[in-house]
């Protein structure tokens, strides 16, 4: 009975807090914190000296990215064919500096024949998509709407 | 060199992997982050959980 008294009045609290805002950076430091977020996962919280939460974005989407390399999974090109196909590219093109680089090595062709490439192309896609994420999450910190 | 990884593996590993994500981007403090996370994990397991137990239930 308590516990729930308790548990109410910190749901109240919580609903009545008003919403974060701290310090703002320059317009500047904003527009770095989106691109380098984009070309290096983890990136824009890094560049705001958000070290633990960048390092855990970091790996995950990198992880995700490489295992899906590793599964031999396909990396979609800019097209203009099937609407599937564009959106691949648009969930890999997400990765920034992981698609880039993976383009120019030559990799992620994809396996049709093994079953594991599908699961491969998801996760690349995936780790493109995570990264969209991160890239709108250091913009809320670097305006001051997260800490 | 090819990584194979069974359809349980692969789930558990996107399911860890989305959760941090998930857990540091919507939500503010360290506390927070780690319960939306773990809250995460748990529903991404479950489903798979509950779609294999489905699925079964169809071929069934």
């Amino acid at each position: 009975m308590a516990e729930a008294t308790l548990n109410a009045k910190e749901s109240k609290e919580k609903a009545e807090a008003p919403p974060y805002q701290g310090p703002r950076q320059s317009t500047a430091m904003i527009t770095a914190a989106v691109v380098v977020a984009w070309l290096v996962p983890g990136g824009g919280h890094f560049l705001m000296k958000r070290w633990g939460r960048g390092a855990l974005l970091l790996v995950s989407v990198a992880a995700m990215f490489v295992l899906g390399v590793l599964m031999e999974g396909k990396i979609y090109h800019a097209n203009t064919g099937d609407l599937l196909d564009m959106l691949g590219f648009v969930g890999d093109v997400g990765a920034g500096g992981l698609y880039f680089v993976s383009r120019l090595m030559g990799i992620g062709r994809g396996a049709i024949e093994l079953a594991t490439a599908d699961y491969g192309t998801k996760y690349i896609i995936v780790s493109g998509l995570l990264n969209f994420m991160c890239i709108v999450d250091a913009y809320h910190v670097a305006i001051g709407k997260k800490p | 060199m090819t990584l194979t990884l069974s359809h349980f593996s692969a789930a558990l590993i996107f399911a860890l992997f989305a959760s941090i994500v998930f857990g540091i981007t919507q939500r503010n403090t360290a506390r927070e982050m780690l319960r939306y996370g773990a809250y995460c994990f748990v529903l991404f397991v479950g489903g798979v959980f509950a779609g294999g137990w489905l699925m079964w239930l169809l071929r069934h």
